[in-house]
């Protein structure tokens, strides 16, 4: 048996509000899965579940932080932020349902698709929620 | 078709992308919605919408949509055209509104993302 490869790490910062530099991250990514030779497919839904996620951490929460971490047979996203916290988690699985405010609806979203998008487009998701603290969301996308 | 077709179909006109305009185009999607751009425009070759913000052109990057459409008169900034610059995009832009600008598209045989 051969040991697990060590994954390539990329990390970066969301900022609360800054509804210009919103996907920034996850730009940043598509390009870098691009230069690494991932299959499109993949770098789809990856940049799926990481741009719903880092709009989430901007127009819900206090910003915070992403890792991801690149393995040969998977993309890991852990997306970190602090904030309010979700309340009731099944309530914000569902499509359409959204606690979003106006400005986030300006943004073009809001509408309760976000989360359900990332269940649809990740091999798996967990929400690790804690009112009045903070939401960490992991996916993983197989290649 | 090619984008300059698109053009000249929607009486659209070019605001960055000049470059690009003998790009083919086989199918496009139309929301301001950018969660259901991302949700289901898989595989189009333009997005058409109303909003004129920087998220956008970061929706169509997302998905490897190489042109957008604002309609309805809606103006990006010099901000989002730098964006779309550095994301290789062609801008288009039309005072006509979405339904119109998409049925003169699909009455020229440009068809939507299969449901």
């Amino acid at each position: 048996m051969s040991e697990p490869a060590e994954p390539l790490v990329l990390n970066y910062n969301v900022v609360k509000d800054d509804y210009t530099r919103a996907g920034e991250a996850s730009g940043d990514v598509k390009k870098k899965l691009r230069m690494a030779g991932v299959d499109s497919a993949v770098i789809r839904k990856v940049a799926i579940c990481m741009y719903e996620g880092e709009i989430n951490m901007v127009i819900h929460a206090e910003g915070g932080r992403i890792r991801v971490e690149i393995f040969p047979d998977r993309i890991r996203m852990i997306l970190m932020d602090k904030g309010p916290g979700i309340k009731d988690v099944s309530k914000a699985m569902q499509a359409g349902w959204s606690t979003a405010s106006e400005e986030a609806r300006n943004l073009g979203f809001g509408a309760g698709m976000g989360l359900p998008n990332m269940k649809k487009n990740s091999d798996t998701m967990d929400i690790d929620t804690v009112l009045g603290q903070g939401t960490t969301v992991t996916m993983t996308v197989n290649c | 078709m090619t984008i300059k077709d698109v053009m000249d179909i929607t009486g659209a006109k070019v605001l960055t992308g000049e470059e690009n305009l003998n790009r083919e185009v086989l199918n496009a999607f139309g929301s301001d919605l950018m969660s259901d751009v991302l949700a289901y425009a898989k595989d189009c070759s333009i997005l058409l919408t109303g909003l004129a913000n920087a998220q956008a052109i970061r929706t169509a990057d997302m998905l490897d949509i190489g042109c957008v459409i604002f309609v309805r008169g809606k103006m990006p900034d010099e901000q989002m055209l730098a964006l779309a610059r550095d994301k290789d995009m062609v801008v288009l832009q039309t005072g006509n509104f979405m339904f119109t600008t998409c049925g003169l598209l699909y009455k020229a045989g440009i068809t939507g993302a299969s449901v």
